[in-house]
């Protein structure tokens, strides 16, 4: 009898342990997150998985829109002085109060030896505390555009990392583990319960977070599937909710089983091709004594020779948006219909190079990573045989980024053709503008133009972009901008790859155009 | 036999150190790990500070001293990738794979053998001839079409078996096990299906001809004259007589089931060494990396000593002293 009693009491337990409600989300992709330490790695999935765990003074929404986060409101004092109202009543996970003390203390953090995101904040920009919950940012120069990355700038409790001899965000080159690389204690509406890179990484739902939450998950746990056929078949055979990114060759198998639809978007980064416009005589080409990119007519014949409508129908299966703009249309200035892509004109292409002084072609070496982005080394060779019917032989080198990047990036800039993806993380064209196109220099203008296009009013303007605070002139001085180098050529822009998500049927959720995955709207049914 | 096994151990330092030298040399040309370590914010002269600071930019031989003498004093260093201690990494995951293995390796011994005795007894039979054939598809077929074949067909179609991962793990002290649940051991067995099949053609193969051999040799003329029956004899004497291969085999292989893992854990995304690096060859994780090639070192060399050890016990020609036999 006793026995039948404690069996009751113990089968009612467990039914009671475990509510009706209790929804668990279950997701895959190829990576993972490196470290849990939010300021450890600028990487799209890094940051976009701690999301869930962290806040930030603003929050993007499902369509990038800025909204307030753990700050309630702002206000520009004078155009250096920011004044940010924090939200009150908002509780770290580990139960300790939300103040300005733990915003001043993540300012320090976020541009400390070790951390990855130092351009959240300029590193002459005074934070100061007003009171408790107000906070004032002084800038040395005016931005309108102070916050628009703080999205995903997280917010640290200071007495936790002192507590966990966490302070600066230092790995790799440290002695030990830091204690921020495996926990977390952020605001947000998860909560880290256990992770192990590259095994599993488990979450649980926040009760005491302080907004409503909109979706309905109790418990998630994501799992890194490197190998894309293994991700798939997890997906179909229902062992995740929602995996990604799926390749190309795989939608039509997921949209066609029964329990699970693929979800394709554009995404915000812009697959682009770059020449070595610097250099006097090319480091890999059969041209001597001179350089033919420096010429306009090599760079626009190289551009009308590409096929780009053949690239998006062979290589990308339909998932590409061309782009005739350096950023993608949901970047702000990008979508602009004053621009349109050179036609594809392999005649017109080899007139050009004729009248340029090249009509029996050239050699010239080409550089590709062939691990980074979607189909980037087909794209390669797709452009190696486009090139070849205007004279052009294009020796490609498709390499693994690991190889790829030390080549090509500065100091060596060892290339002369190249393929590069760019995703601006400020969603506005200043940040291409400055990155790509600025002539490269000392403070950082153009750190990742490769083939060194330099033009000075380009340059000027993008000064004048940074610190003009009015919208529309500020749009205006970037849609000249944009004329500027597209007319020139600067480079040959390509595509915006599409974002491959797979989810299962009785899965509910916002796909973000940054290939952030936000669980506060995944609704199970 | 201890003076056997001083120079075996003699021998091993010298085939580990050889590995590191040839492995630490390798890396040199797997890339750059900090443009991985970095978003694409940060400046050309933090990289440098970065590169600095990670001791990359020192002389190879420099970087090599420095290795070896933290290897000896067990300091592996801290992963590139996951800023975590790469020995900490390694008991993480040493589990997984030795699990896997060892279920690899009991499959492939468990079934390749009773397959090699029926096929060298019967080779005229039907049944004979489809283990021949099941055999050439696993010694031909890349590990990774079987993994996925088998995912596809078990995991998806059926839903049978899990498609990846190593299911539900219990912790015992450091050691976790996936052999103590029913989901780990639903998991383990397409893994170890998988990266079981080769060694399993292998040992069936190996008993089958060494059975046929053994069949022809006199003893087991006269020991059927003698009446013994059939069972005695194919069993208590013949495969007896065959196992000494097998057991080398077996043992040799251990050290390569550990070791290629690798594509079998990957395509399973199996949380094991293997994964580990693969993932970190991709990142260019030097410390990982090289920590992994010396680890595989040891275990061969282990396996090739135990080995040894265990032909002296088996076969008894060897325990006799070369001075006996040479009459001194």
């Amino acid at each position: 009898m006793r026995t039948k009693t404690l069996l009751m009491v113990l089968v009612l337990s467990v039914v009671l342990a475990i509510p009706a409600w209790a929804k668990t989300l279950r997701f895959a992709f190829q990576g993972d997150a490196k470290s849990m330490d939010p300021y450890s790695l600028n990487e799209t999935f890094q940051l976009g998985f701690l999301n869930n765990i962290y806040e930030g003074l603003i929050q993007r929404g499902p369509d990038l829109e800025i909204k307030p986060s753990l700050a309630e409101k702002w206000e520009v004092m004078e155009p250096t002085r920011w004044r940010f109202y924090l939200r009150k009543g908002v509780k770290f996970h580990d139960g300790s109060p939300f103040t300005a003390d733990d915003v001043i203390f993540s300012a320090t953090r976020v541009r400390a030896k070790g951390s990855d995101l130092k351009t959240r904040i300029a590193a002459d920009t005074k934070v100061v505390k007003v009171d408790d919950y107000t906070v004032d940012f002084i800038t040395s120069a005016p931005n309108p555009i102070l916050y628009v990355e703080w999205g995903t700038w997280y917010i640290m409790s200071k007495s936790w990392t002192e507590k966990n001899n966490a302070v600066t965000p230092e790995s790799a080159t440290g002695e030990g583990e830091n204690y921020a690389t495996r926990h977390a204690n952020g605001t947000g509406p998860f909560k880290l319960v256990s992770h192990e890179a590259g095994v599993k990484t488990v979450n649980e739902v926040n009760p005491d977070w302080w907004d409503k939450a909109n979706h309905n998950v109790t418990k998630v746990i994501f799992t890194q599937v490197a190998n894309d056929a293994t991700r798939v078949a997890a997906l179909l055979s229902g062992q995740v909710d929602m995996a990604y990114p799926i390749p190309v060759q795989d939608m039509k198998r997921v949209d066609g089983n029964a329990d699970s639809r693929m979800l394709v978007g554009p995404e915000l980064r812009t697959i682009f091709l770059g020449m070595d416009q610097y250099r006097d005589e090319l480091l890999h080409s059969t041209v001597k004594g001179k350089n033919p990119f420096k010429d306009k007519r090599v760079r626009q014949a190289f551009f009308q020779a590409i096929d780009i409508e053949a690239i998006k129908k062979k290589v990308m299966r339909g998932l590409s948006e061309p782009s005739a703009m350096m950023i993608a249309p949901g970047v702000n200035g990008g979508g602009n219909p004053k621009f349109k892509r050179l036609g594809y004109d392999p005649a017109g292409a080899k007139k050009l190079l004729a009248d340029a002084g090249y009509a029996d072609g050239f050699e010239v070496g080409m550089d590709c990573p062939n691990d980074r982005y979607v189909n980037d080394e087909a794209i390669c060779l797709a452009v190696v045989s486009m090139m070849a019917k205007v004279g052009i032989k294009v020796n490609l080198l498709a390499q693994p980024k690991a190889k790829y990047f030390p080549k090509v990036l500065a100091p060596k800039l060892d290339t002369s053709f190249y393929l590069l993806g760019w995703t601006p993380g400020s969603f506005d064209s200043w940040n291409v503008i400055y990155n790509i196109h600025g002539c490269p220099s000392e403070t950082g203008s153009g750190k990742f133009n490769l083939g060194r296009y330099c033009n000075p009013k380009v340059d000027a303007l993008a000064v004048q972009i940074l610190s003009e605070t009015d919208q529309a002139k500020r749009n205006a001085m970037i849609e000249e901008a944009w004329t500027m180098t597209i007319n020139d050529i600067a480079y040959i822009p390509l595509h915006q790859q599409a974002l491959a998500w797979g989810v299962r049927n009785n899965v509910e959720l916002k796909q973000r155009p940054d290939n952030q995955f936000d669980w506060r709207h995944v609704v199970i049914k | 036999m201890p003076a056997l096994i001083i120079r075996r151990i003699i021998q091993s330092v010298l085939v580990m150190l050889t590995v590191a030298v040839v492995a630490f040399t390798l890396f040199r040309y797997v890339g750059d790990p900090v443009s991985q370590m970095v978003g694409q914010e940060t400046t050309i002269a933090e990289r440098e500070q970065l590169r600095e600071d990670l001791g990359l930019n020192d002389p190879i031989i420099v970087q090599f001293v420095r290795f070896a003498l933290n290897t000896v004093q067990g300091k592996f260093g801290i992963s590139f990738r996951l800023g975590r201690p790469v020995n900490e990494l390694f008991a993480e995951r040493l589990p997984a794979t030795l699990e896997l293995s060892l279920v690899a390796a009991l499959f492939s011994l468990v079934v390749g053998i009773p397959m090699g005795v029926y096929t060298g007894l019967y080779p005229d039979r039907v049944l004979s001839k489809v283990f021949q054939t099941i055999s050439l598809i696993g010694i031909s077929l890349p590990t990774f079409l079987i993994g996925i074949l088998l995912i596809l067909f078990f995991g998806v179609l059926l839903s049978w078996l899990p498609t990846f991962g190593r299911g539900d793990v219990i912790q015992l002290g450091w050691w976790s096990t996936g052999l103590l649940t029913a989901s780990g051991l639903k998991a383990v067995v397409m893994p170890a299906f998988t990266l079981g099949m080769f060694q399993l053609t292998l040992i069936m193969r190996l008993v089958r001809s060494e059975m046929m051999e053994v069949l022809r040799t006199d003893y087991i003329k006269f020991a059927r004259a003698r009446g013994l029956t059939n069972r005695t004899v194919h069993f208590g004497h013949a495969l007896k007589n065959t196992l000494v291969p097998v057991i080398t085999i077996t043992g040799l292989q251990l050290g390569s089931i550990i070791a290629f893992a690798i594509i079998t854990e990957t395509v399973f995304q199996w949380p094991g060494m293997g994964l580990l690096f693969l993932q970190s060859i991709q990142f260019a994780d030097v410390p990982v990396m090289s920590t992994y090639l010396i680890l595989i070192a040891f275990f061969f060399v282990v396996i090739n000593l135990i080995v040894d050890i265990l032909y002296h016990v088996v076969d008894p020609r060897l325990r006799f002293d070369k001075s006996v036999v040479l009459g001194h």
